[in-house]
């Protein structure tokens, strides 16, 4: 079969008008943030390891009986409340807006792309790329339609446009066949999954950097002490809140990357004749999952809780990255038909 | 173990989580002391995360360094390149880290230590299931969802619609009428889920085992025209596990007719593969009736347990070579390694039975080209302009020495180069001693490797098991609601629901609302004081 070369090309100019678009929303997102006044940080909560210890004083005074006293302090940005048009709310909003637009332009390149050569879009690093991206965006807009995330818009933006900017210069290949090794219906199944994996870990790990920031400028503030972190950290939800957000998308993430795994491991069998390998994506792969499990692990583990927890969420998501990409351009194996 | 604690100090009846031991050494405490206080380090949570780091790190260097279970061809240039630095690794067991004995150690470790961990864990949730959930606290305002509604209906009514109300949602409901409060709780298929993933992983490790014991894996190139009867000697290469039995081989034979190979023409990808069949005549077992089939590289061949898989292609230019007395003394199609993406084949001819013995060495070029700094080689992967570039030698090619020589390596020390020349199909050459070298054409080869995993199915079964106890960790939470009544005013109870929920970052608030509502109707303007107990 051949390719289509007239989709093909109009792939490509909807791919480059996304990113304009993605560029515009990206200002907006920034103008949101700078202009939104923030909370005041002193009316951060405790430490989750300070709260969970007092809590445990508590308990034990109680004889056992279970008893919390919550102080939730709703700080959501940009709900002003009274005031229907807050600092920077429509800045964040003409953002959406925007990044809508961009998202359409791009899930129609990434759509053509696949009609060109009527079959899957991810067949090569290009196209698993803008496709991540579309993913990404559309994971997070979809998020906005029914909670106010827009503090988190500007750190969705600029991996997407990373992507796409990576994707046109360098992993750039032309729309073709696949080779045979690829020819098969577990392409859709194994690298779908990986897809929607990688772009929710992309945004676990901009949750988790968050956290990282807004936790150490409410514990500076508390100390009285300056951090050049703080005057975002205003502009964002409370660490804990940040905390929980990255340990949930990540939570419900790791059975779907176990299962991108093992997708990739039937196939692997059928293709190659055996599941397991130690190919070099294969081995990222799995130290990869090791390392969300270690991330899971440690929210549970005496010492390792907060900071260090969010680290490892960190690195798991760096062999994420290395895996694609590193893998892919240092190492060759049976995974070395990318296209770079 | 993937269980977050933020409250779990709150109640540790709503968790298994083994309580983090400071495993300070028990000074005084004799062998075994000492051997409770290992034992106890060792599976615990802390000790595992550490062993699930090692792991990670200790699988790095397999995809740094080769290895000699995927490429053992790139192990031996490494070695040969630069010996020194090469031992050391080698030493190390750098080219063969997942076989290694400190990768094993790291995993068995982490397998005893999540064992120890989840065995008694899992004895732990089996009585907590069987267990009455825990008495109502006193006081249900102080929980962090409360509701007080007021009802018409005696105390005891109250109890039995709320124990109605949550028996038919499933929760597992103790009522103590005496006292005059329901209890129940939920979501314990959390930490089911949680302990059917890691024993699954032990189940899925046995699998693993298994399939290396008693399976096998066989690669064999075979050429158009030539057949491959599935015995052991037939085989190029065989690695049977320890518990594998020759003679259990599926007793299959097939003969390639024909391979096909497409390849992409034109554009950036030019030259990429687009299309490998191999069509065979297969006959299951000796007498049966041949079948026709192809095998491609996502549709193996399956026979009984075992796997007949296409792994790689090539060409096997055929040579005639002519003594100068005229008897032929070598006609066969023999088998190039391709070296590049576009098949530049390296080739080795050895003929033993002429004096002096002659070798020829060369490629052959399915698309061939010349140029000054490469030399010889193919510019496309596709048979375009096939062409071999070949140099004779004479001498002794030392096959009598006993030492195991290479199909694929002509050993020149004590032969003499001869001459040179480039053939097209057809042409022949002729040796300055009367040999005549004839290049008469090509067939395709095809490289199999045929599989036996008996213990795949297990991991997999496994593997599945583990992934849905896996969701349901992560996804079920863990809850438990309360209800409790006593006298209000004007002959009307008051009820209080309270719930608590140990997953972090998740609520009851809507089953307590629920439940609350089903019960009576909110207190008007009493509502926010507090009714002595």
């Amino acid at each position: 079969m051949s390719t289509n070369e007239t989709l093909a090309q109009l792939s490509n100019q909807l791919v480059y008008a996304s990113m304009v678009a993605y560029a515009v929303s990206t200002v907006s997102f920034a103008a949101s943030l700078a202009a939104t006044k923030g909370r005041d940080l002193t009316q951060a909560a405790a430490p989750v390891s300070r709260r969970s210890a007092k809590a445990a004083e508590t308990a034990e005074a109680e004889g056992s009986v279970l008893v919390v006293t919550r102080i939730e302090t709703e700080t959501g940005i940009g709900d002003g409340g009274s005031e229907p048009l807050a600092p920077g709310r429509r800045a964040g909003n003409i953002a959406i807006s925007v990044m809508w637009l961009a998202t359409i332009l791009l899930g129609a390149g990434v759509l053509f792309r696949g009609l060109s050569v009527m079959r899957a879009p991810w067949g090569n690093m290009y196209e698993f790329s803008i496709t991540t991206a579309f993913a990404i965006s559309l994971t997070y807009l979809i998020i906005a339609l029914r909670r106010d995330v827009r503090w988190l818009g500007i750190f969705v933006v600029i991996p997407v446009l990373l992507s796409l900017g990576l994707a046109v210069t360098v992993l750039y290949t032309e729309a073709a066949q696949l080779v045979p090794a690829l020819k098969s219906y577990w392409l859709v199944i194994h690298v779908a999954i990986a897809i929607i994996c990688g772009a929710s870990f992309c945004v676990a790990a901009a949750l988790s950097s968050l956290y990282l920031i807004s936790e150490k400028a409410e514990r500076r503030t508390a100390e009285g002490r300056s951090y050049w972190g703080t005057g975002l950290a205003k502009r964002l939800p409370e660490s804990t809140k940040l905390d929980g957000m990255s340990y949930r998308t990540i939570a419900f993430m790791f059975p779907l990357w176990t299962f991108a795994i093992v997708a990739g491991a039937i196939w692997a069998e059928n293709a190659w004749g055996r599941y397991w390998g130690w190919d070099p994506k294969e081995t990222w792969a799995f130290i990869t999952w090791v390392g969300y499990a270690a991330y899971l692990h440690a929210r549970s583990t005496a010492g390792w809780k907060g900071r260090k927890a969010a680290y490892i969420s960190l690195v798991a998501f760096a062999c994420f990255v290395f895996n694609y990409f590193g893998v892919n351009i240092f190492f060759s194996g049976l995974h070395s038909y990318g296209g770079v | 173990m993937s269980e977050d604690v933020t409250e779990r100090t709150v109640d540790d009846g709503l968790s298994t989580v083994p309580q983090e031991v400071d495993a300070g050494a028990p000074a005084g405490f004799g062998v075994r002391g000492w051997l409770r206080w290992a034992w106890r380090t060792l599976t615990s949570m802390r000790t595992a995360l550490v062993l699930l780091f090692l792991l990670a790190i200790a699988s790095v260097p397999g995809s740094v360094f080769p290895q000699r279970g995927t490429d053992p061809a790139k192990v031996a240039a490494y070695l040969a390149d630069d010996p020194v630095k090469g031992q050391i690794l080698d030493r190390l067991g750098m080219f063969d880290v997942f076989a290694s004995p400190w990768f094993a150690a790291i995993y068995l470790l982490l397998f005893i230590s999540l064992a120890g961990c989840v065995i008694p864990r899992s004895v732990q949730h089996w009585r907590a299931m069987r267990a009455r959930p825990p008495a109502a606290p006193r006081n249900l305002s102080r929980l962090p969802e409360h509701r007080q509604v007021v009802s018409d209906d005696t105390p005891d009514d109250v109890l039995d619609a709320a124990a109605e109300h949550l028996r038919s949602r499933r929760w597992r409901v103790d009522v103590d009428r005496e006292q005059g409060w329901v209890a129940a709780e939920k979501g314990y298929s959390r930490e089911t889920g949680n302990l059917v993933f890691h024993l699954a992983l032990v189940v899925m490790l046995v699998g693993v085992a298994l399939g290396s014991y008693g399976g096998f894996r066989g690669n064999v190139v075979v050429r158009e025209g030539s057949s491959f009867a599935n015995t052991l000697a037939q085989f190029d290469s065989f690695a049977p596990g320890r518990g594998f039995d020759e003679s259990s081989l599926a007793p299959f034979s097939f003969t390639l007719d024909r391979f096909t190979a497409e390849f992409q023409r034109g554009g950036m990808q030019n030259g990429a593969a687009r299309e490998f069949s191999a069509d065979v005549t297969f006959v299951p077992e000796p007498g049966a009736a041949p079948e026709t089939r192809t095998i491609e590289v996502n549709e193996p061949l399956v026979v009984g347990g075992e796997k007949v898989f296409l792994v790689g292609h090539g060409y096997a230019p055929t040579f005639r070579i002519t003594d100068k007395a005229g008897d032929v003394v070598f006609k066969d199609s023999v088998v190039c390694l391709p070296q590049d993406g576009n098949f530049t084949s390296s080739c080795v001819v050895k003929v033993p039975d002429t004096t002096p013995q002659l070798g020829l060495t060369g490629f052959f070029l399915p698309t061939a080209a010349v140029d000054d700094i490469r030399g010889p080689h193919s510019t496309f992967p596709a048979a375009d302009d096939p062409a071999v570039f070949m140099s004779a030698w004479e001498g002794d090619l030392g096959l009598d020495s006993g030492a195991p020589q290479s199909v694929f390596k002509l050993e020149t020390e004590n032969m003499t180069r001869v001459g040179i020349e480039a053939m097209r199909p057809g042409e022949s050459w002729t040796l300055p001693d009367g040999t005549v070298v004839a290049f008469e054409g090509y067939v395709r080869f095809a490289s199999f490797a045929v599989a036996k995993d008996p213990g795949k199915e297990l991991a997999l079964a496994a593997v599945v098991i583990s992934m849905a106890g896996l969701a349901l960790s992560l996804l079920v939470r863990r809850r438990r609601v309360w209800v409790r009544v006593s006298a209000g005013a004007a002959g009307s109870t008051l009820v209080d629901v309270a719930g608590l929920t140990r997953s972090e970052h998740t609520t009851v608030a809507d089953e307590v609302d629920e439940l609350a509502s089903a019960l009576g109707e909110p207190a008007a303007s009493t509502a926010d004081q507090e009714e002595p107990a």
